[in-house]
């Protein structure tokens, strides 16, 4: 039986002029439901590339990715957003909050374009901040919110419509080490939930956490590493 | 999918996070929006004072005039000059055609009206009792001019509202006399007010016996049998243009004329109505057409702020297309924008454009006249303005990459 993220040969390219560039040069693995993984490798060794197709923000240029049964290649725009708002939750290294809306209404967001009516959206968004400890700073704006606290309703954004797959590009690189633990722990707390949680990270502490390690380097996988089974 | 509610929410919330920006956008809109309702205003009110002019008047009425229609090159050479029209062509009307009210000859004259020490520069008409038939005119102090008056060449005056308050103010002017080209005439009454025409008080007038007018007052003019003109008052509005054709062949026949050479005009008042309506019509239509630029003006300036916003919020256009928001999510939200924008400055220009059309209209002493589409169009048009320029700006935010937008600072 395939795993939730199945991919064979993947490939990425991007035409840079006169030049093309391998993004993802041949990429397979196999990630089981409920895994913990992190993505590790140097700059443009094609991290994020690999994440956005695995998110459905971008489509692969050749091989198979399929996703909970989805072919990524064979979707359309509106199959993608659909596949992205009830499959995939997103974390970004800049938390990427809407400035304007409340904590409350930023992880509203993503019931929003769900389709969840208004009572329900609420109950659940507030349910999902008090689950990242954020009960007591609902009404708060972004900019009223640390680091710390703004990743944490990014977080609860993330889990809104129950996602397979949580998805985190440097989700604590702009965060101090004290507050990026935190937030490591948090993630670990989900995934023993059943989320699958994917990292990408440059740091080794954060990577040891995991449960697989992923290495790349030029587009390629060239270490695959399960950890040894926890005591 | 998301609910249309929450679309609705999602485009307000953006437009009130910047009010002075979203005021300054719909502004041209507004201003657009106001000129064209108060220019409409306008010109509709102009239209209904140019109407109630000419019915005031009279009603069905045709006025005989000497000398050649006026042809599209201008006037045609007046053939038989401007005494054409005689008291006989009067009389024969009367006699030969059918279906009429009233013939009234009258005599142009005007003069310089003196009385209590004050004096007045007016128009006097030489009229007979039926004139006040034909232009359906009454008397509001006095009594009209009678058969007798005009057979026995009375020295008696009518006066105008305007001329009796300014030569006998606080004071009834009936039964006063005032001396007029050199003689004393008696006042006998005082003509009910027909209202400020656009160009010409009506009530600026004084109606004397025709032949008074005629022997003592229009000088010159006066001699022999011609009059200024005849006005022929039909039974009813639809023997008009039978009234017309029988006039017509009465005076051709009386002038020995055959249409090419005539040399007198008839005119009739139906048509001139219509002809000024058309003018009218085409003057509010060609204002209305310059407010509409400005309203053009204002949609572009909403094109231009919205993709301005667009620019400024890739990354957040990025961020809810990974959220879930699929193309026509974001393309509805950013056109709902700027349908609310221009939608919003449309009813703010609607109540300034009424609000401007009732002053100017009250200055000009102008009918206000509000047609009940005219919100309809307002918003219409608004709407319309809304969904076209606003409809670029939005396929350009729907058709982002949400990578490239995510990646944006
Ligand atoms: N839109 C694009 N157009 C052209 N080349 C691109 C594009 N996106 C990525 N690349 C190239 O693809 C390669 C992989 O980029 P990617 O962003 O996946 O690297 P990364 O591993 O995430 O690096 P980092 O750790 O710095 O984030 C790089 O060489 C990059 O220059
Ligand atoms: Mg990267």
């Amino acid at each position: 039986m395939p795993g939730l993220i199945a991919a064979s040969a993947l490939v990425k390219l991007y035409a840079m002029g006169e030049e093309t560039v391998h993004a993802l040069d041949g990429v397979s693995f196999d990630i089981e439901r409920g895994g913990y993984v992190a993505i590790v490798g140097p700059s443009g060794s094609g991290k994020s590339t690999l994440m956005n197709l695995i998110g459905g923000l971008d489509t692969p240029t050749g091989g198979r990715l399929h996703i909970d049964g989805h072919d990524i290649g064979a979707m359309d725009d509106s199959d993608l957003a659909v596949f992205r708002n009830r499959t995939i939750g997103f974390v970004f290294q800049s938390f990427n909050l809407l400035p304007r809306l409340t904590a409350l209404e930023n992880v509203e967001l993503p019931l929003i374009y769900g389709g969840v009516e208004s009572r329900r959206r609420k109950e659940r968004a507030i349910a999902l901040l008090r689950r990242v400890g954020l009960g007591e700073r609902l009404a708060h704006k972004p900019t009223q919110l640390s680091g710390g606290q703004q990743q944490r309703v990014a977080i609860a954004r993330a889990l809104a419509c129950e996602p397979q797959i949580l998805l985190a590009d440097e989700p604590t690189g702009a965060l101090d080490t004290h507050t990026g633990r935190e937030i490591l722990a948090l993630f670990k707390e989900l995934n023993q939930e059943g989320v699958c949680v994917v990292i990408v990270t440059h740091d080794s502490e954060v990577a040891a956490q995991t449960a697989r390690i992923i290495e790349m380097r030029d587009g390629k996988i060239v270490r695959d590493q399960h950890a040894p089974a926890p005591a | 999918m998301i609910r249309s509610t929450d679309l609705v929410g999602a485009a307000m919330r953006a437009l009130r996070a910047n009010p002075m920006r979203s005021a300054l956008t719909a502004l041209g809109v507004i201003i657009g929006v106001a000129s064209v309702v108060a220019m409409v205003a306008l010109g509709s009110g102009a239209q209904a004072r140019v109407e109630a002019n000419i019915q005031s008047l009279g009603s069905n009425l045709l006025i005989v005039v000497p000398g050649a229609q006026r042809g599209a090159g201008g006037v045609r050479g007046a053939a038989g000059g401007w005494d054409s029209l005689t008291l006989g062509d009067a009389e024969a009307i009367e006699r030969d055609v059918a279906n009429i009210a009233a013939v009234a000859p009258v005599q142009n004259a005007g003069g310089q009206m003196i009385a209590n020490g004050l004096n007045w520069n007016t128009r006097v008409l030489g009229v007979t009792p039926h004139y006040f038939i034909a232009r359906d005119l009454a008397v509001e102090n006095g009594r009209p001019i009678e058969d007798a008056d005009v057979s026995q060449a009375r020295r008696v005056i009518l006066l105008g509202p305007t001329v009796a308050q300014n030569l006998f103010p606080n004071m009834d002017p009936v039964g006063q006399t005032l001396r007029l080209n050199g003689g004393a005439y008696e006042v006998i009454g005082v003509l009910e007010s027909k209202g400020q025409s656009g160009f010409q008080d009506q009530d600026d007038i004084a109606l004397a016996p025709l032949t008074t007018v005629k022997r003592r007052i229009a000088g010159r003019r006066g001699r022999g049998d011609s009059i200024s003109q005849i006005s022929v008052k039909a039974v009813s509005e639809d023997l008009i243009p039978i009234v017309e054709a029988d006039v017509t062949d009465v005076l051709r026949q009386r002038h020995r004329t055959d249409g090419d050479d005539d040399d007198f005009t008839v005119q009739n008042l139906a048509s001139i109505t219509d002809a000024m309506k058309e003018t009218t019509q085409t003057f509010t239509l060609l204002l209305a057409a310059i407010a509409g630029v400005s309203l053009l003006v204002g949609g572009i300036g909403i094109m231009n702020i919205m993709l301005v916003s667009v620019t400024e919020r890739t990354r957040e256009i990025g961020l809810r297309k990974a959220l879930g928001a699929r193309r026509s999510d974001i393309l509805n939200q950013f056109g709902l924008e700027a349908i609310a924008l221009s939608v919003a400055g449309g009813a703010a220009g609607l109540l300034i454009g009424v609000l401007g059309a009732w002053g100017i209209t009250s200055a000009m002493g102008l009918p206000l006249v509000l047609s009940a589409e005219t919100p309809i169009y307002a918003m219409l048009f608004s709407g319309l303005v809304g969904v076209t320029f606003g409809a670029y700006p939005a396929w350009r935010a729907a058709r982002l990459d949400p990578i490239e937008a995510l990646r944006r600072e």
